[in-house]
């Protein structure tokens, strides 16, 4: 399982970059980390969920 | 004429000796001066923060005034120098260094430079995420606060402060934005810079007292 935004989540093995376009997450307006560790945009098609990862997808929304 | 010590004196008769000499030696790097940044910079001002860096590249106009703090008579000035003359008469003794220019990947190295502490105050969701993304990729001392989600009235408690992870805190409600069709107005934008505002506050004094070891 892997733990994303609080939810676990069966997507071990799956790439990153995959899961973001599944959901819909519009990639420049989002930082991601996981396991407490910024993930660089140019890694987002090269990482992939592992059993155990804590990951966080922060979107954020305008407005200031 | 009001002498440095006479305006120190009478924040330390507030805030306490302790409290104030660490605020005055800090130094706040704000990235947007709208409706949070403007906000952000007269709390920290009023505070009596030692040094401000202020970073916008846009002019003043009638429809900011709705919840930015700049007056109708600046209108068409830059906000650096309009938010620059509205600190002064606040706090005649705060370090301010003003850069009129539009953060990019390309020049946030040069502008950015060390800063400690580091609000991210823009409006524009993309231009959040750059920054985000920038500083914590490549600046792992520094603190960001960020913010997200203040669109709209109503529900002033779903404002947040939260730690995401390490140095980077995020403030607002993370849901109400412009995309939702809510418009922006003073009182929650306020809450949410008043956030920001305090969060900084609170990091700089923990920082300062842990390196002394209080």
């Amino acid at each position: 399982m892997v733990v994303v935004n609080g939810k676990e989540l069966p997507i071990e093995g799956m790439q990153l970059q995959e899961y973001l376009e599944k959901n819909d997450y519009k990639l420049e307006r989002i930082a991601v980390e996981i396991n407490e560790e910024i993930v660089p945009k140019k890694q987002y098609d090269s990482v992939t969920f592992k059993e155990g990862d804590v990951v966080e997808v922060v979107s954020f929304v305008g407005g200031g | 004429m009001l002498e440095e010590a006479e305006f120190y004196s009478a924040l330390e008769k507030r805030h306490g000796k302790d409290v104030q000499d660490i605020i005055r030696m800090a130094e706040v790097t704000i990235c947007g001066l709208g409706g949070l940044g403007s906000n952000i910079a007269i709390a920290l001002s009023r505070c009596g923060i030692g040094k401000l860096r202020l970073i916008d590249f846009d002019c003043v106009d009638l429809a900011n005034c709705n919840r930015q703090q700049y007056f109708i008579s600046q209108v068409g000035k830059k906000k650096t120098e309009s938010l620059a003359e509205i600190i002064r008469m606040i706090n005649p003794f705060v370090e301010l260094e003003l850069f009129d220019c539009k953060l990019t990947e390309q020049n946030m190295e040069d502008v950015l430079r060390d800063s400690p502490f580091i609000c991210e105050a823009f409006d524009d969701a993309t231009q959040k995420a750059m920054l985000s993304n920038y500083v914590l990729e490549n600046m792992p001392d520094s603190f960001l606060v960020g913010a997200s989600g203040m669109a709209g009235y109503g529900d002033s408690n779903l404002i947040h402060t939260r730690k995401v992870f390490g140095k980077f805190y995020l403030c607002g409600d993370e849901t109400n934005g412009l995309e939702t069709g809510k418009c922006l107005m003073a009182p929650r934008v306020m809450i949410c810079a008043a956030h920001q505002a305090n969060l900084i506050l609170e990091l700089i004094i923990e920082q300062a007292n842990q390196k002394i070891g209080n």
